[in-house]
């Protein structure tokens, strides 16, 4: 059977269950940020896989392109504010973190 | 079975393989550096779909950059020594439960992918690279959201900078041999 536009959407589609499954199962918050990355990436294969299959030709590229940056700014911000949390809590689990401030 | 099928299989295979690592690894350092096996896999793909581009900032700005960041973030964050580098889940009812969803999430997604009618217009004929477009159409048609794009980098750079930084105490007359230490805020108070 011939590679098509269908096998890179399911891979994309397993890649953000797991994305979705870290995120509600992990305790630590680096392990939720790892989880928010592949779901990123499944999108960006989205964009890819419809950017050489789909029509979308470059569009698609520069798409996912743009999801690349946002995701270096967000990654960027959310670790600065983990340190903070640890630097407050003296660990990083989600589900121990009620309070804004000590 | 053609080669382009066998390739495809095989870096399949990794990306869901290393991810279901990251997914269901007791230690973070192994999580983060299964993460990267996914990111090569996707850098992969993207080559197979004639992105030439996008597969080489994949690997300079995801495994170069935020798995680099991500690694920092471990390395900080977690006692090295002690068992603290190990993280479980949250309990066994969220682990069925984020399961379930994940399971019923992937085989929706799937059966949707698989029975939609997609309009397909696979490119013809294929470019040398795609540079060249990417670069006219970075600089024409999409112009306005590069310059956001930048100025966003910049405005993440301050905010993380400035998020991340210990709280100095800026009344300078206090001595700051104290306030060096991880307990300033009690300090100050």
């Amino acid at each position: 059977m011939e590679i098509g536009l269908t096998h890179y959407l399911i891979v994309s589609a397993i890649l953000f269950a797991m994305g979705i499954f870290a995120i509600i199962t992990r305790k630590n918050a680096i392990l939720v940020l790892m989880g928010l990355e592949l779901i990123l990436n499944a999108a960006n294969l989205n964009f890819i896989a419809f950017a050489r299959y789909g029509g979308l030709n470059v569009n698609g590229e520069i798409a996912a392109l743009f999801v690349i940056i946002i995701a270096a700014a967000e990654s960027a911000v959310a670790l600065s504010i983990i340190l903070n949390i640890y630097q407050n809590y003296h660990h990083v689990n989600v589900d121990e973190v009620e309070t804004l401030k000590d | 079975m053609n080669l382009e099928a066998v390739i495809f299989y095989l870096f399949a295979l990794i990306i869901v393989a290393s991810g279901g690592l990251v997914v269901l690894s007791k230690n973070i350092m192994h999580a983060a550096f299964a993460l990267m096996f996914t990111l090569f896999g996707l850098a992969g793909f993207y080559a197979m779909l004639l992105s030439d581009f996008l597969a080489v900032s994949q690997i300079m700005i995801y495994v170069g950059g935020i798995l680099v960041l991500i690694i920092f973030g471990v390395m900080l964050t977690s006692k090295i020594t002690g068992v603290e580098l190990k993280t479980g889940p949250i309990g066994k009812v969220n682990y069925l439960f984020g399961a379930a969803i994940s399971v019923i999430i992937a085989c929706g997604l799937s059966l949707l992918f698989t029975n939609s009618k997609w309009i397909e217009k696979p490119v013809d004929k294929i470019p040398d690279s795609s540079i060249n477009a990417i670069g006219y159409s970075l600089l024409t048609e999409y112009i306005l959201v590069f310059e956001v794009a930048a100025v966003l980098l910049l405005i993440a750079l301050i905010g993380a900078a400035l998020i991340a930084h210990k709280d100095q105490i800026i009344d300078s007359d206090a001595s700051s041999n104290e306030i060096s230490t991880n307990n300033d805020i009690k300090i100050k108070e």
